[in-house]
């Protein structure tokens, strides 16, 4: 089903996504990958502040080739998800609702989207010049040093995801696999 | 004895580096494009659809195909007639990624220490294969290799008792591990034989071999056709998100082995799966 929504989430629109609903997000939503993520992770470590609330939130997990001049981004499609699987709870225990990458998550990761009503997105890989046409700006807000790593905000119009996993611990990796799985 | 100028090696490649991240080969685009026009999941129909808009835009907009423009791998074929001067090959090499990667706007991706992890900031250094073959040509192939896919290969140190069905099954299970992560639908590279590392170098330049050729040994060519039909009964389909093209093509490369080995390496490339070629 096709929906069209805005981000930050709310707590009801998070929990009445389903696996499989085709949905399309405008509004602001933050990048972190793996460098980021470790930092972040530290900092909660050490009792510090995030450099953005998650409460509410989405993170794309992504970082992008270099804009050209002119342009806001470069090419943005999703990197694997799995690698931040070490510290999505922690975030989303935070208040974070929704995560885009792709391919498969842990059952840590699975059971604190069900424990905090949230959701985990795929966005196509590999198809990252098309993706970059729905973010029509991109800011690095913290950690410029990291590159491609940093965190950046970005405003995004019709951004299209797909939802692999629901608040119901539905997941769409793997219905879907065994309804064309012909062995 | 011909004489090459290092420069050479540098421009080149660094037209190739941001030829291939904006431009898939022929073969690639062929095989991405029936890919669309069979696929019977309706939502992996779409993504293949819109895999086709995205190479469209890439090459238009010139944005890369996909931000992870990859590690770049290049495959050096030397004619051993062949003099180098003004230069080292290597840096010259180095310094052709460089520019590539910095003028190309494309993504920086590489870390200097694999713990320590800094960016080198300019994607440097390559991955360079070096091979000495006869004559007085130089054949260069530039990979950018992505680490989604790369990040799902693996090497199988099987025994000689385990044969074909074991080779096929280390295959099929390194596709299904794969999964999603893997950006499918993919293109499969296998190095069956060798040793240790030999098979998986034959895995990776089993990937630049254009996606509608075939191994001229004919059990291999049969494998082939046979594992790129299971893996796409597999399920899996586009973005994995279900549908019956896993996998693109399935090219195997061999080795004479020792007696106690059955080395197998499978590399993985998702549908980015990018190879320019050029002869000097």
């Amino acid at each position: 089903m096709d929906k069209y929504i805005s981000v930050p989430l709310t707590a009801e629109t998070a929990a009445s996504l389903r696996a499989g609903d085709y949905v399309y997000l405008t509004g602001t939503i933050y990048t972190a990958r793996d460098a980021a993520h470790k930092r972040m992770f530290e900092t909660l470590e050490r009792g510090e502040q995030l450099p953005f609330n998650m409460e509410n939130n989405v993170i794309y997990y992504m970082g992008p080739s270099p804009a050209r001049t002119g342009r806001p981004i470069g090419s943005a499609g999703p990197t694997t998800a799995s690698r931040m699987d070490k510290y999505a709870p922690s975030l989303l225990d935070l208040g974070l609702k929704g995560m885009i990458g792709k391919g498969k998550r842990s059952q840590a990761v699975k059971d604190a989207i069900v424990r905090n009503g949230a959701v985990y997105f795929a966005a196509v890989g590999g198809a990252g010049a098309l993706l970059s046409r729905s973010i029509a700006a991109s800011e690095v807000i913290a950690y410029d040093d990291l590159g491609t790593e940093a965190i950046r905000r970005l405003e995004v119009k019709d951004f299209p995801v797909i939802v692999v996993m629901d608040s119901e611990g539905n997941n769409l990796y793997e219905t879907a696999i065994r309804e064309y799985c012909r062995e | 004895m011909r004489t090459l100028n290092v420069s050479e090696i540098t421009e080149n490649i660094r037209e190739m580096c941001i030829e291939a991240n904006h431009f898939l080969s022929e073969d690639m685009r062929c095989a991405m494009q029936h890919a669309a026009e069979t696929e019977e999941a309706p939502l992996g129909r779409q993504i293949l659809e819109q895999l086709q808009e995205n190479l469209k835009i890439a090459g238009e907009d010139m944005i890369p195909i996909c931000q992870d423009t990859g590690m770049a791998v290049i495959f050096m074929e030397i004619g051993q007639e062949v003099h180098f001067e003004g230069g080292v090959l290597e840096d010259a090499i180095h310094e052709g990624v460089r520019r590539g990667y910095t003028e190309g706007f494309l993504r920086k991706s590489v870390v200097k220490d694999p713990l320590i992890r800094e960016n080198t900031g300019d994607n440097t250094p390559a991955v360079i294969h070096y091979e000495m073959v006869a004559g007085d040509k130089v054949k260069i192939i530039v990979a950018p290799k992505g680490f989604g896919s790369e990040n799902m290969s693996r090497v199988f140190m099987l025994k000689p008792a385990d044969g074909i069905e074991g080779v096929k099954s280390a295959v099929l299970n390194a596709v299904k591990d794969a999964g999603p992560n893997a950006c499918p639908p993919m293109v499969v590279g296998v190095g069956i034989g060798g040793t240790f590392e030999k098979c998986a170098l034959m895995a990776k330049k089993a990937l630049t071999r254009p996606a509608n050729e075939h191994s001229d040994i004919p059990y291999v060519r049969d494998m082939e056709k046979e594992l790129l039909e299971r893996i796409n009964k597999s399920g899996i389909g586009p973005g994995g998100l279900g549908g019956t093209t896993t996998a693109l093509a399935v090219n195997i490369n061999t080795y004479p082995t020792h007696i106690a080995g059955l080395p197998v390496a499978v590399n993985i490339c998702c549908h980015v799966n990018r190879h320019s070629v050029r002869v000097l």
